[in-house]
């Protein structure tokens, strides 16, 4: 069933654009054009995180931390990260496919809350701060809970459902 | 924020290291984080290139919006204090669908939109109010529906099943949505 999803999206976007008199190839190639810039943003990004996750990871500290048994010690990174950067998070969700696979527990847990999650911090700074509101109230409180129920919801997912 | 953790991560690991005469590891740490860096983003590149073509149709096209209009009707219960018909709504939906299809990047000028006709009916201009909160929330829980990045990412990292996670996610993101404005309503309620 899910393996219809992907090809169903372009199949739908495809004959909608050529329904309302897109230029479907010109759009496209304009639109695939706009990942150069984002490449280019994401390169330094991820160097610089892959070099601290490494050093962190290798240096097996994480060990130390054990007796949270039911959250996978490659995850806390992500799991500190996620809030704060989007382009971290991804590069972390890249390392741990790298090293575990996209289909293992790890891989899987990872990409639910890639998924299920946003940059919290990133997303107060740069909504709040293009209109000048300096009292956010609450924003950051209720912001980082929804994230956190995210990830307690997926962890729970993946260690008592799937 | 970023700049602390990151220093973190370094300097702990570096002196756990040194602690354990361990110091090979991390030569070999940090001359690897240049190989990995670089085969990773060799490997994202042409998927978002993919990705944000199929997204630029749907913009264009005036799918997007078309979207947007259906879930306009939700909002207002959503959104008690925003007046029917106000602009934000719009923005705000066409938010939601960029978010919902993973597009972070057509999300983000729609949200800042969204933003400054929500400060239009703002009386304190410094202070948040309860509808730009509330929106937050929407965003942070992440309405996500299909994770375009994410199953794509699978897809170049040689998953079976990329798709598999999609079920899982929209189960997550309702729950995590629902209870992120549960909790928004509450605080709403108590926050003097």
């Amino acid at each position: 069933m899910s393996n219809y999803i992907m090809p169903l999206i372009v199949l739908f976007v495809i004959i909608y654009g050529i329904i309302k008199k897109v230029p479907i190839y010109d759009t496209f190639v304009e639109g695939a054009k706009e990942s150069f810039d984002l490449v280019f943003k994401l390169f330094p990004c991820l160097l610089a995180m892959i070099l601290s996750i490494n050093i962190f990871l290798k240096s097996n500290i994480i060990d130390l931390f054990k007796f949270i048994s039911l959250i996978p010690n490659q995850i806390i990174p992500m799991i500190i990260m996620r809030p704060i950067s989007g382009t971290s998070s991804l590069a972390i969700l890249t390392n741990i496919y790298e090293l575990f696979g996209p289909d293992s527990a790890l891989g899987t847990l990872a990409s639910y809350i890639q998924g299920t999650t946003d940059t919290t911090f990133y997303i107060i700074t740069l909504y709040f701060g293009s209109i000048g509101i300096k009292k956010i109230k609450y924003a950051l409180w209720v912001g980082l809970l929804a994230d956190l129920i995210s990830i307690t919801i997926s962890i729970l997912f993946i260690n008592f459902i799937s | 924020m970023v700049n602390k953790i990151w220093g973190c991560f370094i300097i702990i690991g570096i002196l756990y290291c040194l602690s354990n005469n361990n110091i090979e590891i991390v030569n070999t740490a940090i001359l690897d984080s240049t190989k990995t860096s670089f085969d990773m983003i060799i490997k994202i590149f042409p998927v978002m290139a993919l990705w944000l073509g199929i997204a630029k149709i749907a913009e264009v096209s005036g799918l997007l919006k078309k979207l947007s209009s259906k879930i306009s009707i939700v909002l207002k219960y959503i959104f008690p204090e925003i007046p029917k018909n106000h602009e934000s709504l719009s923005y705000i939906s066409s938010n939601i669908i960029a978010n919902m299809f993973g597009l972070g990047n057509a999300a983000t000028p729609f949200g800042l939109k969204a933003m400054q006709s929500l400060q239009k009916l703002n009386k304190k201009k410094d202070t948040a109010t309860r509808s730009m909160i509330t929106f937050l929330v929407l965003n942070t829980s992440g309405v996500t529906i299909i994770p375009t990045t994410i199953i794509s990412l699978r897809m170049m990292y040689g998953s079976v099943n990329p798709t598999s996670i999609v079920l899982p996610c929209i189960i997550i993101t309702f729950l995590s949505t629902l209870s992120g404005l549960i909790i928004d309503k509450i605080f709403a309620r108590f926050y003097v």
